[in-house]
């Protein structure tokens, strides 16, 4: 699972780079430019990507975690 | 004075939110620093993120987007979304065990442990106090100057060198205090509360502000559709065809303008009658500021009188139109070619040059909300200050060239947000969690964070490129940027909504400013008087007084800083977070390569801060905005010069780069040719599983 979430991250940062709408001034929904709502989604994705990280390569046990007193 | 009321109501607020907090302190230093390790997920991700979200999140973003179009979410907001997070994941949770199980405070606690080295602090500590200092006056200066832009005309006589509005220096000096009551009294548990409650504040009004802006503008699709009528580049990250028609068509309009300005005011060889004159201004339609100044060039080519001015004196012309500085010696072709709008540029332009629109329109300025001429209301109000100037700007320059967002750019611009991984104020923020598990939240929810506040404010400033008020434009050509987001609302929505984004704007600056004075107190205190005056001289009452005059004293210096306005401040912003990022490869080794060395770190951040000091100078200090390291064209390797467009094709790379891979290939290399540290030092930070 930490190679699939780690080859998520780097998939995220090779698609932030945006190959497809650099010269595309389309209006999405009537007003949201393309290259926008694309760079949105990869914050959204970048949100999930992290999701998962937390829940299956969490880098911290639970028995090392209790509160700091 | 609507605006004053609610800014001032909210500065009470906080204050009163700052002594409910400083009543749960408990007195000791670890709590006044540290909140002794007590803060849970949501007010973790809400002061991680208020710290990390400055001024630039709402009139910066607007601000870019304004200049360059919407790329700059891309470059800027959701790269962060993506590096941010992997900071927290793949630093500051593993910091916060250390520091839970060492009992740091501060980084170089932390490198003093780790690397065997008691002199890292001394090299380090003027490091980061230095690196931090511009990004505090950037706060400072910009708090007052918000301030200042939106009380304008508050007052019927005082203030008129500002108009009429509050002083930057008195906005600056009242918002560095109420930082200062909030953070002295409440310390790190204060610092937390306030940047939960302006997180909230700056996040909600962002959104409102979206869209009462975009209702007034006649609705969502109108707003955008107007920009993909009249600056489609805005919307992507090339120049559409179009755009670049439009400018040369502005520009050799420029040209002529320059060319009969310079003939009859400089060299006196023109001069037309006033019969000439007369037929000039009934053959010019329009009504613009400097209309007559129009239809004479006009009239002026029209008849041949251009044609009497060598290509010498053409050049000169353009240098004077455009305010730049004459070169010294005369080049060899000054005669020869006549300059593009690029080799123009090449001149610096004179320091101020636009304040000469106070005396041009001396007659003009005035109380903004008094009649120029009561008997005849069409004539207006009387300008301000800022609008001479701006009349002056967009009269007198050339037009900006359109120009696009180079892919290699946008590549590299990934390694500025790193610069998280070494920010001292949020280590310490780091250290405040309550458990691994507070770390959760922030991971995942700041990418979203991120984007509720910039994708509105990318939109609106890609709308002010287009919005038209009253059948003209809103913005003439040079506004200043970071000004529109704060001018569009006062412009087209009521007082009260300025005033509740100017509580906004003054929240995300708050929420930066008081982690950064904290720490930088928690670090001359712990870093210096604590560790060089041994640990038993003082007991923990005298450590909190000691912070708290180490806070009042990096307060007041900040702001008699600011007081002197240094140029190029709000560029030095890249540059900082810069020099943070280029030590983003010692935090990472630190925690994660069992082999590096005190002799590899230190050869880490010499480099460092050498290739930074370097290239900061190549950049004139920070004075060519621009500044890339080219690779590809005449030579192999170039720095952006002064006013350089760089062609297509050519590769560019933000300077953090070259710091990064600097920093990192000393690091390793010197490292693997040193002895090790020891077996009990890697015991300590990496213990067998």
């Amino acid at each position: 699972m930490k190679y699939v979430i780690w080859g998520l991250v780097l998939l995220l940062l090779v698609l932030h780079q945006d190959f497809w709408f650099w010269d595309d001034a389309t209006l999405l929904f009537g007003f949201m430019p393309i290259g926008l709502v694309y760079h949105a989604g990869i914050s959204v994705a970048a949100a999930a990507t992290w999701l998962l990280a937390t829940i299956y390569i969490w880098p911290v046990d639970v028995a090392e975690d209790a509160p700091v007193s | 004075m609507i605006q004053l009321t609610i800014i001032s109501i909210y500065l009470v607020l906080l204050l009163i939110l700052g002594i409910f907090s400083s009543r749960l302190f408990k007195g000791t230093s670890k709590d006044y620093m540290l909140a002794s390790h007590s803060i849970g997920p949501f007010l973790l991700l809400m002061s991680i993120f208020g710290t990390t979200m400055t001024a630039f999140a709402l009139v910066g973003s607007s601000g870019e987007a304004y200049k360059e179009g919407i790329g700059v979410y891309g470059m800027l907001a959701s790269s962060s979304g993506i590096i941010h997070s992997l900071c927290f994941f793949v630093l500051g949770v593993k910091v916060w065990t250390l520091g839970k199980k060492y009992g740091y405070t501060t980084q170089i606690q932390f490198f003093r442990d780790r690397l065997e080295s008691d002199k890292i602090g001394i090299l380090l500590f003027p490091i980061l106090i230095g690196l931090v200092i511009p990004y505090l006056l950037i706060g400072v200066m910009a708090s007052g100057a918000v301030v200042n832009s939106v009380t304008e005309g508050a007052f019927a006589t005082s203030f008129a060198h500002y108009d009429y509005g509050i002083p930057p220096w008195l906005a600056s000096l009242v918002i560095c205090g109420v930082v200062l009551v909030y953070v002295f009294f409440g310390g790190m548990r204060g610092t937390a509360w306030a940047n939960t409650f302006q997180t909230l504040v700056f996040m909600v009004l962002g959104v409102v502000t979206f869209y009462i802006i975009a209702e007034d503008l006649g609705g969502l699709k109108a707003a955008s559709e107007a920009v993909v009528k009249k600056n489609p580049s805005k919307l992507m990250r090339s120049v559409a065809p179009e755009d670049q028609a439009r400018y040369e068509k502005s520009f050799a309009q420029w040209t002529t303008m320059a060319k009969y300005n310079f003939a009859s005011k400089k060299l006196k060889s023109i001069s037309l009658t006033a019969e000439q004159k007369k037929e000039a201004y009934a053959a010019f339609k329009p009504r613009m500021p400097n209309w007559k100044l129009k239809a004479e060039t006009i009239f002026a080519k029209k008849n041949g009188l251009l044609k009497q001015l060598s290509i010498a004196q053409i050049n000169d012309a353009y240098v004077w139109q455009d305010d730049r500085i004459p070169p010294e010696t005369i080049p060899e072709d000054w005669d020869k070619a006549e300059l593009t709008h690029e080799s123009i540029q090449q001149y610096p332009r004179k320091a101020g040059a636009e304040t000469a629109g106070y005396k041009i329109f001396a007659d003009k300025i005035g109380h903004p909300k008094k009649l120029m001429d009561p008997e005849n209301p069409k004539a207006g109000t009387f300008w301000t200050r800022k609008k001479a100037r701006g009349v002056y700007r967009a009269t007198k320059w050339a037009p900006d060239a359109p120009h696009h967002l180079d892919p290699w750019k946008f590549l590299t611009y990934l390694f500025v947000p790193l610069s998280v991984g070494m920010f001292p104020h949020l280590f310490q923020h780091w250290l405040t969690a309550k458990s691994a598990s507070s770390f959760k939240l922030p991971v995942v929810a700041h990418p979203i964070f991120i984007m509720i506040v910039w994708v509105p404010c990318v939109l609106v400033g890609v709308w002010a490129t287009s919005a038209e008020l009253n059948g003209r434009a809103m913005f003439p050509p040079h506004f200043p940027p970071n000004a529109v987001l704060a001018s569009m609302v006062k412009m087209i929505t009521t007082p009260v909504l300025t005033g509740f984004l100017t509580a906004g704007i003054l929240a995300a600056i708050m929420s930066s400013l008081d982690s950064q004075f904290l720490c930088v107190g928690t670090i001359f205190t712990e870093d210096i008087v604590v560790h060089y005056g041994g640990k038993n001289r003082f007991n923990d009452k005298q450590i909190i007084v000691i912070a708290r005059l180490f806070i009042i004293g990096i307060v007041a210096l900040t702001y008699f800083f600011s007081l002197f306005e240094p140029r190029h401040v709000f560029t030095l912003g890249v540059w900082c977070f810069s020099g943070f990022s280029s030590l983003f490869p010692l935090i990472l080794a630190a925690l994660y390569w069992k082999r590096l060395t005190k002799a590899g770190a230190y050869a880490c951040i010499i480099t460092a801060i050498s290739l930074w000091l370097y290239l900061f100078t190549m950049s004139d200090y920070a004075a060519i905005s621009n500044f890339t390291i080219n690779f590809g064209g005449e030579s192999f390797v170039s720095f952006t010069k002064p006013g350089q467009q760089i062609a297509p094709g050519i590769i560019q790379t933000m300077p953090v780069m070259t710091m990064i891979f600097g920093s990192t290939l000393a690091m390793i290399l010197v490292s693997l040719v040193t002895k090790p540290p020891r077996q009990e030092t890697l015991d300590r930070f990496f213990p067998a599983k």
